[in-house]
């Protein structure tokens, strides 16, 4: 009976093609986009966790002001000053580097190049927290750093953009905005970040010329440390937090007014951020799915009440009501899992398109797939139930006469 | 066979009734060929209707050989029809876009019968109503004498004992009502008991038995001799 029951409904749907496409089309979209929704979240949040812990997962960065989850932010913000990083510095054995970091963006010009890209005034010490290497030319001098000479470190993107006929940059001369600087040299390329940021657009130039040069101040936005490899990072934590509460003669029931996080209480934020967005997203696309579950609805009352007299001659030569029942409700499972199918597929290849051009991991769950599958087919029983009922409730002789 | 007595039918609620039928009480033994005749409004359909158990009497007794049918549930009904009626209707009633073949076997998949035995045994309902070589058309390529052939086909694929014909003849021309009607009377010969209604007089000509139908009774039966 189901097997005839089956192919009675392949030969239903073949009957009706366009319709039962367009039909089974909402099934299909809902699908493909629950399973590209959530591969697309997983992968990406996958390769996000990935780079940020390629990044250094033993890398602290303390900033001034203290954040109460996202967005919100309390307690006064209170820059740093060159002198906490000095005490930072002398105080604290278990860190590998610690470096200082100021940021804006300019525009630099070479020649009759220009480019806007983001300036950073850091230490020498930065270069082995963010694991840049040298392509050629040196750091910065100590004596570059003390002074705040005029000295400058690109990275590839500002080179190719600048030195565009391929000129070694090496000694040349940049504009900044206010003030020319040397290329001392130029930075290994790192490609784009997680997010999406190229990290090797970039000028780093010393901490002290871009305090005195661009802020015009002493203060600091960001010190970015990098805990030697054997020490637990909450201990680090702890010891700088002791450190900064003493330097900034903050009584015991004094909130901190800094913060100091590392990669992975920001792997943990952004995982949240990117599961959050997975479910809305997936949500989203499971309402399309009851859609089209209507849509499934529709289409087979419509042809339950089209095929009113074969329902009559079915009973006439001895169909019972579940026989009636089982045929209708088969029918519109196979439409919504047929859909659902579909749907798999090109879900499917909508995550290895965009993970592939996205750059992301390529994740397909099959536990999404299978339970996409069964959902969709569930559909089929869910909105096929009132048709299929309504078909199996007629009265042979009305549905005979039916015209 | 077939023993109906004190058979009443009536429609609407009890404040505006209408008896169909009143009091109808009558024999078909098995291997006969009836025709009930009667004018529109007779209750000649709706005496067929309960023969063919698609409708059930308001009061009265329906016995066919042992069963009571008038005791049956509806899906009792449905497997009594399954197992030993056959049904022919005016309009044909073929699924469309399904080619005669698959017409034919559609009752042998609610016995249960495999696809292959299905099969072999709709072929040759086929070829006992002369449609062998129609087997893959549909319905809409068929003219309205083979429509009806293959609606006999279908009704006669499973062997039932009794074919139940609400006017076989109705929507054809004189020639190919004659065919038909020499097809049934042919299954009839057979064995296979005949209930048929029609309103022309030379169709009613080929029963064995004619019962006139007016008011919700029968007014009078003729028998013929063939």
């Amino acid at each position: 009976m189901f097997i005839n029951a089956f192919i009675q409904a392949l030969r239903e749907i073949k009957r009706n093609l366009m319709r039962s496409l367009l039909t089974a089309m909402g099934i299909v979209i809902g699908i493909a986009s629950v399973i590209a929704m959530v591969n697309i979240g997983k992968g990406a949040s996958q390769s996000i966790t990935k780079s940020i812990s390629k990044l250094g997962s033993n890398t602290l960065f303390i900033t001034p002001g203290q954040q109460h989850g996202p967005g919100s932010q309390s307690a006064v913000a209170i820059p740093f000053k060159s002198k906490d990083v000095e005490v930072l510095k002398e105080s604290i054995i278990t860190l590998d580097a610690i470096s200082a970091v100021e940021s804006s963006s300019m525009t630099a010009l070479y020649g009759d190049q220009n480019y806007q890209t983001s300036v950073k005034g850091i230490e020498n010490d930065y270069f082995k927290i963010q694991d840049f290497s040298f392509k050629s030319g040196r750091d910065f001098t100590s004596n570059e750093l003390r002074s705040g000479l005029k000295t400058c470190i690109l990275g590839k993107t500002v080179v190719d953009k600048l030195f565009v006929n391929g000129e070694n940059p090496i000694g040349k001369k940049l504009r900044l905005q206010k003030f020319s600087c040397e290329v001392a040299g130029v930075l290994n390329p790192k490609g784009a970040n997680t997010f999406g940021m190229d990290q090797d657009d970039v000028i780093l130039v010393p901490l002290n010329m871009f305090l005195r040069r661009v802020s015009g101040n002493e203060n600091i936005h960001l010190i970015m440390v990098k805990v030697k490899d054997n020490i637990p990072l909450e201990e680090a934590t702890v010891q700088i937090q002791q450190l900064i509460r003493e330097n900034r003669h903050l009584k015991p029931q004094d909130e901190d007014n800094f913060s100091v996080r590392n990669m992975s209480a920001l792997v943990d934020t952004i995982s949240q951020i990117t599961s959050m967005l997975t479910i809305m997203l997936g949500a989203v696309a499971a309402i399309s799915l009851i859609v089209g579950g209507i849509g499934i609805m529709n289409i087979m009352l419509v042809s339950v009440t089209e095929r009113t007299r074969e329902i009559g001659i079915r009973i006439a030569v001895g169909a019972m009501s579940q026989d009636i029942l089982i045929q209708f409700l088969i029918e519109a499972v196979v439409l919504s899992g047929l859909g659902g199918l579909v749907g798999v597929i090109f879900g499917i290849s909508i995550t290895m398109i965009v993970s592939y051009f996205m750059h992301f991991t390529l994740i397909i769950d099959p536990t999404i797939t299978v339970v996409s599958l069964l959902f969709s087919m569930l559909i089929g029983i869910v909105f096929g139930i009132i048709p299929a009922r309504k078909a199996s409730n007629m009265n042979p002789i009305d549905a005979l006469r039916y015209e | 066979m077939i023993e109906l007595s004190g058979i009443y039918k009536v429609y609407g609620t009890a404040e505006a009734s209408s008896t169909v039928l009143k009091d109808i009480s009558l024999q078909i033994k098995e291997g006969e060929f009836i025709a009930i005749m009667g004018p529109s409004g007779s209750g000649k359909s709706t005496l067929l209707n309960i023969l063919g158990t698609l409708d059930v009497p308001s009061s009265g007794k329906y016995n066919f050989e042992t069963t009571d049918v008038t005791a049956l549930s509806q899906d009792q009904r449905s497997l009594f029809r399954r197992y030993v009626l056959g049904f022919i209707f005016q309009g044909f009633n073929l699924l469309k876009k399904t080619t005669a073949l698959d017409n034919v076997e559609m009752p042998l998949i609610y016995l249960g019968v495999h696809a292959k035995e299905r099969k072999e045994r709709a072929l040759q309902a086929l070829k006992s109503v002369g449609l062998e070589d129609r087997a893959d058309y549909e319905p809409s390529k068929l003219s309205g004498g083979q429509q009806q052939r293959v609606a006999i086909a279908r009704a006669i694929v499973t062997n039932p004992k009794v074919l139940i014909a609400d006017e076989p003849t109705g929507n054809l021309d004189t020639k190919r009502s004659h065919e038909i009607m020499q097809i049934l009377q042919e299954f009839n010969k057979n064995g296979i008991t005949i209930i048929m209604v029609t309103h022309e007089s030379d169709i009613a000509a080929y029963a064995s038995r004619v019962l006139h139908v007016r008011d919700g009774i029968v007014e009078r039966e003729e028998n013929n001799v063939h």
